[in-house]
């Protein structure tokens, strides 16, 4: 299982559009993708559950990935996340 | 979790606030219940005091029988720093040395107009369900003649499009792709919809549509209790799948075993009356009914009638 923890720095925080390209990204790897915030945890791959989290500018989010592909599943969440969303 | 503060019980219930109103925020840490019958009498040993107290009649008019020195300090002993509350029941008026305690000591004194054992249930009932051990699953939650069917699989094996065709076939949508569960009891799980995407259901190609404006009010609800859970796979050659249903699986969530089905996922195999006739068998052999075995007692019936034939 691979993990890594980010911090959400755009100002709208994880919107919907934002949530699309995470959860499109995520659908590419065959590993069990998910994403942690405040004691939840959710499938990456679906977008009403990364959108139930309702997640803030500031918040610190966990992603963990679990699989055959772990590593390019979070290094590619990775990118997607430091391009849009936060570091 | 959710905290439960005591200005949420003034919130939800008819209390009325008589004294003490500095400690409602206060945290209620527990469902249990006090009644500090012993404790009146000055018997404070195993004083639970980090729970709500509940005074009743009894322990009432036990309380008045007291002197006025007495009183005086079963009351301040009552009111511990980190009591969450007193409830009176019956609408019953309160001492002057309770409300001088509790307003020293901030511990609010809450007023019912019901029976005590109505309080007890209400406020057991209202803090039991607050305090359920929970758990988020990712999956769909539909109510299917009444039986609550909660449909997991891997992202994009359909789950959604299943929930919509049994929406339209007049069954309820509960919640889309993240299900959260709390256990009331120990034997039930309840599930229900994060508000955020309450009665929305995501299908790929269209977005996200609103179920309750399509649909109507009646292809929604709110919660329902899980009693199925309907596994999609998609379908593996060289897996076995179930032929009879003869043996029931059953998988664990939180504290409860809820029977498991798998389900192979083809294209053009019509999952939503799949589901239907799976609802129905289940409540079926919950009223008795158990097809599969019948068929196998019959079978066993016919064997050894021919086993006789034979000799």
């Amino acid at each position: 299982m691979k993990e890594q923890t980010f911090k959400i720095t755009a100002e709208t925080g994880v919107h919907a559009r934002p949530a699309t390209l995470l959860v499109n990204k995520a659908g590419q790897y065959e590993s069990e993708v998910e994403v942690s915030y405040n004691d939840k945890k959710v499938n990456l791959k679906s977008i009403m559950g990364v959108m139930s989290l309702g997640i803030p500018n500031g918040a610190e989010i966990t992603i963990t990935a679990t699989g055959g592909d772990e590593e390019d599943a979070l290094k590619g969440v990775s990118e997607v996340i430091k391009e849009h969303l936060g570091e | 979790m959710d905290m439960v503060r005591t200005k949420d019980l003034l919130e939800n219930f008819t209390l009325t606030l008589v004294a003490g109103e500095d400690g409602l925020h206060r945290e209620i840490i527990t469902s249990d219940i006090s009644r500090p019958g012993i404790e009146m009498t000055g018997f404070f040993e195993y004083y639970p005091k980090e729970r709500l107290q509940l005074i009743g009649k009894t322990e009432m008019a036990y309380f008045l029988s007291l002197s006025d020195e007495q009183r005086k300090d079963r009351a301040e002993r009552l009111c511990t720093d980190i009591t969450p509350g007193i409830v009176i029941s019956r609408g019953m008026d309160i001492p002057e040395s309770m409300i001088e305690a509790a307003n020293k000591s901030g511990v609010p004194i809450l007023q019912s107009p019901r029976k005590t054992t109505r309080v007890i249930s209400r406020l057991t009932n209202y803090l039991e369900a607050k305090y359920a051990p929970s758990t988020a699953v990712h999956g769909v939650l539909v109510d299917v003649y009444g039986v609550g069917v909660l449909i997991t699989g891997q992202s994009g094996v359909g789950k959604s499009e299943t929930a919509l065709e049994l929406v339209k076939r007049g069954h309820r949508l509960v919640a889309d792709d993240s299900v959260e569960i709390r256990q009331e009891d120990y034997d039930s799980l309840i599930g229900n919809s994060p508000p955020l995407i309450e009665h929305l259901l995501e299908i790929r190609g269209l977005g996200i549509i609103n179920v309750m404006t399509l649909f109507g009010a009646g292809s929604v609800r709110n919660y329902k209790k899980i009693s199925l859970i309907m596994n999609l796979e998609l379908w593996d050659e060289k897996k076995q799948y179930d032929r009879l249903g003869l043996e029931e699986e059953t998988m664990k969530i939180m504290d409860v075993h809820v029977p498991k089905l798998i389900v192979p996922v083809r294209p053009g195999r019509n999952l939503a009356v799949i589901i239907e006739v799976a609802a129905m068998n289940f409540r079926l052999k919950r009223m008795g009914v158990n097809a599969a075995e019948e068929f196998s007692d019959r079978l066993t019936k016919m064997i050894e009638q021919e086993k006789d034939g034979l000799e």
